[in-house]
């Protein structure tokens, strides 16, 4: 099993989304989150007071799933957040050791 | 309790052109029921309009401190007006009138049948009182995010007894810059120049916030403040045209100027912001606004709607430049902007009523006074308004830091006033 994180533009959440239920992709969870990379901040001007916002909102999601669906998830996420230019975002691929479904305590790969 | 019956804002102006008005002692409807207007309105700049404008312009943490200031101020400053403030303003002096009014308490003179001018004393006393309240409340934005509750009271209740009641008398009351000739209809010096200039005052005694300059410390929500700011703009109609005392063609056309001024300071600073910075912003808009209409406010009952206009882009511009120089280059945190807005807008207006009164479709000059000597007259006023406010507002700090102390400790500041001082979280989101 993967845990797939992804950082990608706000904006891109709802395509992102559809994608990835159309590989079949049963739950994601998703976090309001700011940050920075290569795209790094802005400026802010309050009446002459310049504040550089170092770091931009963007939104994370979290995805559990078995081995064989890595590649697909990676293809999903990876066109449908992709704008071409700076900030599009990042996808980390972990490996996950267990996976609980609290309801009714089954465990692995069934739990996903 | 007034020997004369006849006082105000255009009080000075007035009795010079018109002394037959001095007399005039019947109750006119109309006139009261336009002041009984504008009392409301001019309250309601205070609350909510001041309190939301400055609100949304410190940080989430802060945003209860400025409201419950704003509110505090207004019932602590109607309740000075009330017990001494009305006489020290606008009571008799006797042989110190060029000074002070007198000391009779509790409006013991004003009954339901007293009469100034044309109006019910009370509803006098109860438009005047608004003012006195807005003054101190727009001093807050100097010391905004760090000063004790407690020594805000003490401060504001000082303030306006040792400050505005003197000032207030001078000009509207019948003291002696009302006396030589000061033409200063709703407030350039009594009110905008006594609050610039206390604020930056007490910027400059109590010290900068913690992290000024290097920590960002933006507005926490400029809905918030725009929302007050509109509230300012028509609420300041009853402060401007109101101030004429009556339901009339001075009213009318001080409502009209105040409007131009209004506008075409948002869209100086708006301008200004669009070519330095390549963009234009809703503060600096809305910021513009009120620069124009404290601007205009001293000369809105004696200058014509031409006049108003070139007094509304200068300030727009003037007061941008000033409130960039205050902060990058002196360094001073003056938080919210009072003076470089209100001060250098209420001087820059004082010295343009006198500039426009004889010109423009202006009321026209004083019989036997030329533009030049209005405009002396119009800079010892100011001269005057600045020294009185400044040496007097730093006393009254350092005495009540050395008593009370002015500051919260370093940590409370970094903590929020709102928590610390209050109790309270303006959101529980």
């Amino acid at each position: 099993m993967k845990l797939v994180t992804a950082i990608i533009k706000p904006f891109k959440l709802d395509d992102v989304r559809q994608a990835l239920s159309e590989i079949g992709v049963q739950g994601i969870t998703v976090t309001e989150v700011k940050g920075f990379g290569r795209q790094k901040g802005h400026t802010e001007l309050y009446r002459g007071a310049e504040y550089v916002v170092d770091f931009l909102p963007k939104v994370k999601l979290e995805i559990g799933i078995d081995d064989d669906k890595v590649d697909a998830v990676i293809d999903a996420i990876s066109s449908a957040a992709n704008t071409g230019k700076i900030g599009d975002g990042k996808i980390f691929v972990a490996n996950l050791e267990q996976t609980i479904r609290i309801r009714t305590g089954e465990t692995g790969p069934e739990a996903l | 309790m007034n020997s004369t019956k006849f006082t105000g804002a255009a009080a000075g102006m007035a009795c010079l052109l018109l002394p037959s008005l001095a007399l005039a002692d019947e109750l006119s409807g109309a006139d009261t029921a336009w002041i009984l207007t504008s009392t409301a309105l001019v309250l309601f700049m205070t609350i909510p309009g001041l309190a939301l404008f400055y609100a949304g312009l410190v940080r989430s943490k802060n945003v209860l401190s400025v409201l419950m200031q704003c509110f505090a101020i207004t019932c602590l400053a109607s309740l000075i007006w009330f017990t001494y403030g009305y006489g020290l303003a606008f009571g008799d002096g006797g042989s110190m009138q060029k000074w002070i009014g007198n000391l009779d308490l509790f409006m013991s003179g004003v009954g339901r049948d007293s009469l100034s001018g044309t109006i019910p004393e009370t509803v006098f006393a109860m438009f005047q009182m608004t003012f006195a309240i807005i003054t101190p409340a727009l001093v807050v934005g100097g010391f905004a995010e760090r000063m004790k509750f407690s020594a805000m009271l003490w401060f504001s209740a000082l303030w306006l007894t040792l400050v505005y009641l003197p000032v207030c008398h001078w000009v509207w009351g019948g003291g002696w810059l009302g006396d030589l000739g000061l033409l200063d209809f709703a407030g350039g010096t009594v009110v905008h120049i006594n609050a610039g200039v206390a604020a930056i005052v007490a910027a400059l005694v109590m010290g900068n916030r913690k992290g000024f300059g290097s920590v960002a410390m933006p507005p926490h929500n400029l809905t918030m403040t725009v929302a007050g700011a509109a509230m300012l703009w028509v609420g300041w109609f009853g402060f401007n045209a109101g101030s004429a005392l009556a339901a009339n063609g001075d009213a009318g056309m001080a409502m009209l100027v105040t409007h131009i001024g209004a506008a075409a300071g948002s869209l100086a600073w708006m301008f200004m912001e669009w070519v330095r910075h390549g963009k234009p912003s809703v503060l600096g808009i809305v910021t513009g606004m009120v620069a124009g209409l404290g601007t205009i406010t001293p000369a809105s009952g004696f200058v014509g709607p031409m006049a108003a206009l070139i007094i509304g882009f200068t300030a727009g511009v003037v007061c941008y430049v000033a409130t960039s120089f205050i902060k990058r280059q002196l360094k001073i945190d003056d938080s919210l902007d009072v003076f470089p807005v209100h001060g250098v807008g209420g001087i820059l207006g004082t010295l343009c009523a006198g500039l426009f009164v004889g010109t423009l479709g202006g009321v026209g000059l004083s019989e036997g006074m030329t533009t030049g000597g209005q405009v002396w007259i119009q800079f010892i006023g100011v001269a005057a308004t600045f020294v009185w406010c400044a040496v007097l507002t730093w006393i009254i700090l350092k005495l009540i830091d050395a008593v009370v102390g002015l500051r919260v400790d370093s940590d409370e500041e970094t903590q929020g006033l709102d928590i610390v001082l209050h109790d309270e979280t303006g959101y529980n989101l």
